[in-house]
């Protein structure tokens, strides 16, 4: 009030606090997890995985080669014809719910482990991560005895072995999107985990033999794109892959004429609206959760921000401060609210992307933030005046980049937001029900929230359109990239 | 400014992220009904789910440390030690009074709270055992807790208090008034009882749990703001839903809005159920992240409970000595 000392200005500076690292147990070697067992690779290969946030190495890997993988396959084919095409749903259901049991059990320990290999804060691993992977397991575990009940007619049948190949963004949850509806459907699975981040997914199977999952039925081979390549290669029944949509064309010509099965969920550049009657500060939560989300790691990631002209300097004022306010370092810190970089090849891929924001007339504001010295770090960045023609506004950065820009009528909204190759997600932002209801129906987008950004539920199908991928993942739509249908 | 200095927290010298009044910020003059009711209309809504959400996220911070001392330290100055019970009596408060000054005699470097709250009638009995203290005198009034009562009563209510010696003054608002739309009715009142007030600082009760939505919240606290509340506080103790971290979040981010647009700075009181000290440091972690630091203080945040206090005294000694005391080493009030 009036006699208040106007020096007394103090804040709350928030000491360390930081999750534990030994609580992920980490082992000085992982193996491949073939035919229920962890083994080494044929010719004895490894690769080491690293810590983004220090550079420090974590583990050596094995590294799949192309033997490996044929016999990874094979134990899955194996394990499909003998054990578990003839199991029953109950029977399924009883190994999903067991794993999603066993999730939670580890969680500590899994999200420990996540935040050290993929760098995301250890809110996010601890909150989301983890949780929602333990909950795809419950989700599909749900359905494994249901699915003639699923809408694909009576006693639809499993497509047989699945290769699956997930990205390093979300490395754990992007397994159980995969497993869970595989296996309840009556799949066997080989999975490859990204190059960067292999080691969350061979805790899961080590938890796939604690629930004594039957030996073969999921297998997973570690290592670069040529252990993918060589997946893709082989007899699997089904391709699924998760990542850049440059590799998504390129397994689609491989695949073409060999009637394997696909679906793809690819790149996005995905559009947040903001009307100017939407609930103001709730908005600038949704865009911060939008981009800053997982280091703007994210395929669906809110990249960019469409803004009505009319209140676009408002909420650029809000915006401002709350960036300013991310707490960005430590990914075991339980206050860091940004981590580290995945890889020193990503950050150079947003370097180059964030200098060609500048070149091209952007203006940039980046948050004041320190940066630790050591390891991969990039500021939270808002670029401003941004036009539809910039590289920023139409390829994906997939780091923590925005690119913001205005339109006058919901027409022009939705003109700039299709504006784009890709088709993820989008989200609207406004009070008024019928006007979020008339922009949804127009966006080509395979994911709309309302009032909302980077919520996730499995029993929300989630997937894209045109460059952005096809198939879905999640609820019962999910299913139907895993049955004969 | 209570006299009580909160333990020092660590300066963080140009704080971006305390609040600078826009240029030509002034207090806008409500000069009617329809002013008034523009005006709390063009606020910006409040999305409910992402403001429950946004607390949520919030609540998971993790304080340690010299942060938790210095945040458990700050907690008790801003506490408003209060007793409303229709059985409270010169005894009863004069213990609290005793309390207030001293909550923790065995460790004497313990801050005193901010206030002690209590009913009209024991104003003057407060007010006389909190003689060369820094602790303030707050009376609730207006009928507390309902309300409702004619103009003229509330007034000589709150006439009564000040008479006694009340330093501070919490209203109640007309909720019947509010929901019914009649806002002039609301502002008017909160305006006469501001007067009537005279130096004493005014504290305005939305009671949030009758408000019920978010919306309302905010355009209630723009409103008691508008018509000179030196405080907003979210309710008095006595219904279903008292403070929550969401509507304490809403409230926040009206007076950050306020101060930005107008270059006047009101406090926030959170009352009713806080008791844990793991609560009110979440409180404080609201304050910190929504208003900023500028509302890290007495004078312009306040927690308004009773049991609070001993919670908070038992985690200050946690933190001093590395284990818990007994229960009974803090005073039974």
């Amino acid at each position: 009030m009036d006699d208040r000392p106007a020096s007394t200005v103090s804040a709350l500076e928030y000491d360390p606090a930081p999750e534990s690292a030994a609580v992920a147990r980490l082992r000085e070697s992982y193996g491949l997890f073939v035919g229920g067992a962890f083994v080494e690779a044929a010719d004895g290969a490894t690769f080491e995985t690293l810590n983004p946030a220090t550079e420090e190495p974590l583990a050596r890997v094995a590294q799949a080669g192309e033997a490996d993988v044929v016999a990874a396959v094979a134990a899955a084919r194996r394990a499909y014809d003998k054990v578990w095409r003839k199991t029953t749903g109950p029977q399924r259901s009883k190994y999903l719910f067991r794993i999603a049991r066993l999730i939670q059990e580890r969680s500590r320990e899994l999200a420990v482990l996540e935040s050290l290999d993929n760098g995301k804060p250890i809110r996010e691993s601890r909150d989301l991560d983890v949780p929602l992977a333990a909950a795809h397991f419950f989700y599909y575990a749900g359905w494994a005895d249901k699915l003639d009940h699923a809408g694909f007619g009576p006693d639809p049948r499993p497509l047989g072995v699945a290769g699956q190949i997930i990205p390093w963004n979300f490395p754990l949850l992007m397994a159980a999107w995969k497993l869970a509806p595989a296996l309840a459907a009556g799949n066997t699975c080989v999975l490859k985990p990204a190059e960067t981040t292999p080691l969350s997914v061979l805790v899961l199977a080590e938890i796939l033999q604690q629930a004594e999952l039957p030996d073969g039925v999921v297998n997973v081979v570690t290592g670069d794109g040529s252990a993918g390549a060589a997946l893709v290669a082989s007899p699997v029944d089904k391709v699924a892959f998760t990542g850049s949509t440059e590799v998504g064309k390129v397994i689609q010509r491989r695949l073409a004429g060999r009637g394997t099965r696909l679906t793809l969920e690819l790149g996005g550049k995905g559009a947040n609206i903001v009307f100017d009657d939407a609930p103001i500060d709730e908005v600038v939560e949704g865009i911060v959760d939008g981009i800053f989300f997982n280091q703007g790691h994210v395929c669906c990631a809110g990249s960019r921000l469409l803004v009505q002209e009319s209140v676009a300097e408002e909420v650029l004022h809000r915006l401002r401060r709350r960036v300013d306010q991310l707490r960005v370092g430590d990914p075991l810190d339980k206050n860091t609210d940004v981590g580290a970089i995945n890889s020193a090849a990503q950050l150079e891929k947003i370097r180059e992307l964030t200098d060609w924001g500048e070149r091209e007339g952007a203006t940039r504001y980046t948050s004041p933030c320190a940066l630790p010295e050591r390891g991969y770090w990039f500021a939270p960045t808002v670029f401003t005046e941004v036009a539809q023609t910039h590289r920023i506004a139409r390829e994906e950065v997939f780091g923590p980049v925005l690119s913001v820009l205005t339109f006058r009528t919901p027409e022009e909204a939705v003109a700039k937001a299709n504006n784009t190759t890709y088709g993820l997600a989008c989200g609207v932002w406004s009070e008024k029900g019928s006007r979020t209801l008339w922009v949804a129906e127009r966006l080509r987008a395979g994911v709309v929230w309302a009032n909302t950004y980077n919520r996730f539920d499995p029993a929300s199908p989630f997937g894209g359109v045109r460059e952005s991928g096809f198939g879905r993942e999640g609820g019962r739509h999910g299913l139907e990239a895993y049955l004969d249908v | 400014m209570v006299g009580v200095s909160p333990a020092p927290l660590r300066l963080v010298v140009g704080d971006e992220r305390a609040v600078r009044p826009r240029p030509g910020a002034r207090v806008p003059v409500v000069e009617s009904e329809a002013q008034l009711r523009s005006l709390l209309r063009g606020l910006s809504g409040v999305d409910a789910v992402g403001a429950d959400a946004r607390a949520a996220k919030l609540a998971t911070r993790s304080l340690k440390r010299e942060t938790k001392r210095a945040a458990i330290d700050l907690a008790l100055s801003m506490v408003d030690l209060t007793t409303l019970e229709g059985a409270d009596t010169p005894g009863r408060v004069s213990s609290l009074c005793a309390k207030a000054r001293r909550p923790d005699p065995e460790e004497p470097d313990t801050p005193a709270v901010a206030a002690v709250c209590v009913y009209p009638d024991l104003v003057a009995t407060a007010k006389a055992h909190l003689v060369g203290s820094d602790v303030r005198v707050a009376s609730v009034a207006t009928a507390f807790p309902s309300g409702r009562a004619s103009r003229a009563v509330k007034l000589l209510d709150v006439a009564d208090a000040v008479a006694a010696g009340a330093d501070e003054v919490d209203m109640v608002i007309d909720r019947g008034a509010f929901l019914a739309g009649r806002l002039g009715e609301v502002f008017d009142e909160v305006v006469a009882v501001r007067e009537a007030c005279g130096p004493a600082h005014l504290k305005v009760i939305l009671e949030v749990g009758e408000l019920v939505t978010y919306d309302n919240v905010r355009r209630a606290s723009w409103l008691a703001m508008l018509a000179g509340a030196d405080f907003i506080k979210t309710s008095t103790g006595k219904v279903a839903t008292n403070a929550t971290l969401p509507t304490t979040l809403v409230m926040l981010e009206a007076v950050r809005d306020f101060a930005e647009s107008t270059g006047r700075l009101v406090g926030v009181k959170a009352a009713g159920g806080i008791r844990t000290t793991k609560e009110a440091l979440r409180y404080l972690v609201v304050v910190n992240e929504t208003a900023g630091s500028a509302w890290l203080d007495p004078a312009l945040f306040r927690f308004g409970a009773s049991s609070l206090v001993n919670d908070l005294l038992l985690q200050r000694r946690k933190q001093r000595s590395g284990a818990y005391a007994r229960p009974d080493r803090v005073s039974v009030d």
